[in-house]
């Protein structure tokens, strides 16, 4: 039920003896998983500015579709995936978890945005910091709102997970992280300062 | 220009204005909680203000005064174009029996204003229809926009998960995230001629190969 048996080695094998026909043979528990994480039928909890960028994320634009994630199922039991996008308050958080519940295995979370991830800059009395406090989640996307770029980076991974059979949570990091780069931009200017101070 | 209205109400409520002061040409009006519905009666009915609008109405928590809490509404007029600013101060330091009379029967749009004003202050408005939550759940013990209400406790209605020990391994890989969809299948395309992967040459059953 969406969990898969760690694997190891190659799994996949096509073999074409000859150039007009052939076979291959597979784990079933892979030929599952690729067909999982092709057919992610989104249930969307928007709740607040994220949604926006959201909206952004499934225009024609960035093309869910690509992924086989575009299309949108209203009714959690009829959904793999949910993107919680935006701040869950306490009171929300039963319907959140409800929601959650309702939909059938195999399922996975995404938390779009820092509010889902975190609960971002709303430390207080009304607000879950994240929604791994109430519902398991498998990716994060950081960002206030994030990119679309980014959130099609999360899906990417999540079907890489998917495929891996991988049931670890995941965050979405930057392709270059600057601080590997010691002649980036903003490290340069901090090390020229303390230079000119020395 | 509200400065007539002031003194309109000074003269005619000389018992309940308490004190008037103005701010960047904001008139301001305390009165005392008794007349609090009198004077806004009056100032919503009264030719000279007919103040028909109640823009805003809220309160601020002073704990180191006595009364503790200060109600405020802001009203204009659409027929004058004047606004004027009323204050009123009500409550113990206890804060348990902060209460003023309702203005929800004078303006309709007091009556969420006051529930919000409940919600976040626990100030009692006296003759309001309704005055549950509006904003927090009815499980909230508390109203968190006093000032002694701690800033870290939050009253979570659904139990928080405890994570299992493989759900949330922190930090997480060090290249989650970069290399997505690259090492995923594995997948090898060959013709069969790898004696590693097939010791058995694919000819030597040539049923398979079809």
């Amino acid at each position: 039920m969406g969990e898969l048996a760690p694997k190891t080695g190659k799994s996949t094998h096509v073999m074409q003896p000859a150039l007009v026909d052939g076979f291959a043979t597979t784990r079933l528990q892979d030929l599952l998983a690729w067909a999982q994480k092709y057919s992610l039928f989104m249930c969307p909890f928007v709740t607040a500015c994220c949604g926006m960028e959201f909206m952004g994320v499934t225009s024609p634009r960035y093309d869910l579709s690509r992924f086989g994630a575009e299309v949108p199922r209203f009714s959690p039991r009829q959904s793999d995936l949910l993107w919680v996008v935006g701040t869950i308050t306490q009171r929300q958080a039963p319907v959140l978890k409800r929601i959650y519940e309702q939909m059938a295995e195999p399922k996975w979370v995404m938390a779009f945005g820092t509010c889902a991830s975190c609960g971002g800059f709303y430390d207080n009395y009304a607000t879950v910091a994240g929604i791994d406090k109430i519902v398991p989640c498998d990716v994060y996307i950081p960002g206030c709102p994030p990119r679309p770029e980014g959130v099609l980076d999360g899906l990417m991974l999540l079907m890489d997970k998917i495929a891996r059979g991988d049931k670890r949570p995941a965050v979405v990091k930057p392709r270059v992280d600057p601080v590997d780069l010691p002649t980036h931009g903003l490290v340069q200017l901090a090390s020229k300062k303390r230079e000119s101070v020395a | 220009m509200a400065q007539r209205l002031v003194d309109l109400l000074k003269n005619q409520f000389a018992l309940a204005v308490l004190e008037t002061h103005a701010q960047h040409g904001d008139e301001t009006v305390v009165l005392d909680p008794g007349s609090w519905h009198e004077v806004c009666r009056y100032l919503r009915d009264a030719p000279p203000a007919q103040m028909n609008m109640l823009i805003d109405l809220t309160a601020v928590d002073y704990p180191d005064r006595d009364p503790r809490f200060e109600v405020v509404a802001h009203l204009y007029s659409l027929h004058h174009g004047h606004r004027l600013r009323v204050k009123t101060r009500v409550g113990d330091q206890s804060g348990d029996d902060a209460a003023v009379d309702s203005l929800a029967d004078l303006w309709g749009s007091a009556n969420w204003m006051e529930r919000e004003c409940w919600d976040m202050f626990g100030v009692r408005f006296i003759g309001h229809p309704d005055l549950r939550r509006i904003l927090l759940y009815p499980e909230f013990i508390g109203h968190p926009l006093r000032k002694d209400y701690p800033a870290e406790r939050i009253q979570p209605l659904v139990p928080y998960r405890i994570e299992e020990a493989n759900e949330k391994i922190a930090p997480f890989g060090k290249y989650e995230g970069m290399p997505f969809g690259r090492q995923t299948h594995q997948t090898v395309i060959t013709d069969g001629s790898d004696p590693e992967l097939f010791p058995e040459s694919v000819d030597a059953h040539p049923s398979r190969s079809h």
